[in-house]
């Protein structure tokens, strides 16, 4: 087997408190090779976007973090600036969960598109503008050269959410870190980006980490999935989907309401860590 | 089910909470003569205790509608009234706001923007629950108001002291949640409230949702893209495509034989088990 292309071995994430420590990464260990899909589930408040910012080193200071996280055999955590910029500029790709939070509002869409062209790989402006308009329309954006001259506001959070997609697959990083990209988007635009991140694994051996909350969706883009609990993964592999082994991840597959049916009250679950159990409880 | 009798009939006696009339809001382009109409000859009713939903594609104007309604957006044209007051010339004034606020709230889309990154947790809601309490209500009470809420959402005691970076994505969009019904208001828009929330979370938030429907007479205008989750709360919806209501009719109705071609190509696209992503036919230009 080859080297994986990214690592995480026993990554804990601390953060010191008035009165002792909380541990909100529990020991996260996974691989994703190249080309590789791995799906990232779990409950809300779970750990998963603060697995993302650890990978990209990018959790806040208060945070102490341990274990080894690897990028094609480097270390991350002990990446010195420069390499760290590198590898955030190049290696990796995120789209975040809230799009409008990591935009400059000032900025005009078609300079956030084609700014790091520009700047860090010397592509011509005209060029990078010509590239990002095809992209744009590869996402489902209409009238992709008159969304260039507009500001983030301007946007709907839809329209925006497949701006910051296509700004990732511009900088055609080796690794891309998905964080719910597709909730802003209704299901037929959600069915075209997951189709060119197809596309883009199959063609360029793009890996990607994909973390939503749709367990049909991620069963039907990814490898494998890794379900998360309480800072914990608590099962993955490729078989979570069609058989899983733990409570909370079958409860999970139970609880989405149905397109056909509908019910006079959702199931709602809680998963005691302590005691590992199930416990079924209604809302009050 | 109250909201369910309602369904299809004339509604004789019952006046609409929320009427809207040929609605239309046109934004300046990036250039003179292209300008962005996001809404276009939009009506709909909203009725006592009904909870009805907008769904349809992105950009399609569901948000620049919610906008207009609390206030946020002036209305380009049509006309927009809740219980008979117009909402078109916009906020004037702070009472105005005030008095609005209390009427309808609004869950935002982007739940990060819209909440003061330097209130707690527990101020941003008890700020809300302050709006329709009376002079007479301590402090200690309305903060305890604002505890149960958060607790209504998933959110332990906890989580009032923290600040909304510390937050993840589906909490925070819960405080927005939380903070709008502590106004208890008469009409709540709830713009893709439940999408960043984990199914069991989620289930959790409609379930309670209804049961302040049971317990009370309040108003959903809910948008969102997710038809399963349409399906379980709306009794009614209406279809936006560019700007311009497509479909319009009972829920159950309109999901089990869409006739709409969008309303079809949405179905079509849920994830259920054998399901792959496919891109779009794209109008060749
Ligand atoms: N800067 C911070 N300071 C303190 N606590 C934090 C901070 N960031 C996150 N947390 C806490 O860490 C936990 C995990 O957060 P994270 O954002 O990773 O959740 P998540 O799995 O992405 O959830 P969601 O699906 O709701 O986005 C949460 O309980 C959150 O409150
Ligand atoms: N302030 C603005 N200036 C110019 N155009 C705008 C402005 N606000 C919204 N728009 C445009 O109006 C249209 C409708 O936007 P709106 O936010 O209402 O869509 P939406 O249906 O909520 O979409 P989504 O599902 O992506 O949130 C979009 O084309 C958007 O770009
Ligand atoms: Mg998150
Ligand atoms: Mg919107």
């Amino acid at each position: 087997m080859t080297e994986p292309l990214l690592m995480l071995d026993d990554v804990r994430a601390t953060l010191r408190l008035r009165g002792g420590h909380q541990t909100l990464l529990d020991g996260v260990s996974f691989e994703i090779h190249a080309g590789e899909a791995l799906g990232l589930v779990g409950e809300s408040g779970s750990g998963k976007s603060l697995t993302t910012r650890a990978i990209t080193r990018m959790l806040d200071p208060a945070f102490r973090v341990s274990g080894e996280i690897a990028f094609d055999g480097t270390s991350v955590l002990a990446m010195n600036q420069a390499a760290l910029r590198r590898y955030r500029s190049t290696d990796v790709g995120m789209i975040f969960q809230d799009p409008r939070a990591h935009v400059n509002p000032v900025h005009r869409v078609g300079d956030f598109l084609t700014e790091a062209l520009v700047r860090e790989r010397g592509v011509d402006r005209r060029e990078a503008e010509r590239r990002a308009v095809v992209l744009l329309d590869e996402v489902g954006v209409r009238n992709p050269e008159q969304r260039l001259r507009q500001y983030p506001h301007e946007l709907s959070g839809g329209l925006l959410q497949r701006v910051m997609i296509a700004s990732v697959l511009l900088a055609e990083p080796k690794l891309i870190l998905a964080d719910e990209p597709t909730t802003a988007l209704d299901v037929t635009a959600q069915s075209d980006v997951m189709a060119i991140l197809d596309e883009q694994r199959r063609a360029r051996g793009l890996a990607l980490l994909f973390i939503t909350h749709d367990l049909e969706l991620a069963a039907a883009c990814c490898d494998r999935l890794a379900v998360m609990y309480a800072g914990e993964i608590v099962e993955q592999g490729a078989h979570v989907y069609h058989a899983p082994t733990h409570p909370y991840t079958v409860e999970l597959l139970g609880a989405r309401p149905s397109i056909d049916q509908r019910v006079d009250r959702l199931p709602v679950l809680r998963y005691d860590r302590e005691t590992h159990e199930l416990l079924k409880a209604e809302a009050s | 089910m109250n909201g369910a009798e309602l369904i299809g009939t004339e509604r004789i006696g019952t006046e609409p909470i929320v009427v809207a009339n040929r609605l239309r809001k046109v934004f300046p382009g990036p250039t003179k003569d292209d300008p962005v109409i996001a809404v276009d000859e939009v009506s709909f009713e909203l009725y006592p205790n009904e909870c009805l939903a907008i769904v349809g594609e992105s950009g399609s104007g569901k948000t620049t509608v919610a906008r207009m309604l609390v206030g946020l957006e002036t209305v380009t044209e049509g006309e927009l009234t809740v219980r008979g007051d117009s909402r078109t010339k916009g906020v004037k004034n702070l009472a105005d706001r005030r008095r609005w606020a209390r009427e309808v709230q609004y869950v935002f889309q982007d739940p990060y923007s819209s909440l003061n990154g330097r209130q707690r947790i527990g101020d941003i809601v008890g700020t809300s629950v302050g709006l329709h309490v009376g002079a007479g209500v301590t402090r200690r009470e309305v903060q305890d108001r604002a505890l149960g809420i958060l607790d209504s959402v998933g959110l332990g005691q906890s989580f009032a002291e923290k600040y909304p970076h510390q937050l993840s994505g589906g909490q925070r969009q819960r405080v927005a949640i939380a903070r709008a019904l502590a106004a208890d208001p008469a009409v709540i828009v709830l713009d893709e409230a439940v999408a960043a929330l984990d199914v069991s979370i989620q289930a959790q938030i409609l379930n309670l949702l209804s049961d302040i429907r049971a317990e009370r007479d309040v108003s959903y205008l809910f948008i969102s893209h997710d038809l399963a989750v349409v399906n379980q709360i709306s009794e009614r919806m209406i279809v936006m495509e560019q700007g311009r209501v497509v479909d319009a009719g009972v829920t159950a109705e309109l999901l089990a034989d869409p006739q709409h071609p969008y309303t079809r190509s949405l179905r079509a696209a849920v994830p259920r088990p054998g399901w792959k992503p496919v891109r779009r036919e794209r109008l060749a230009s």
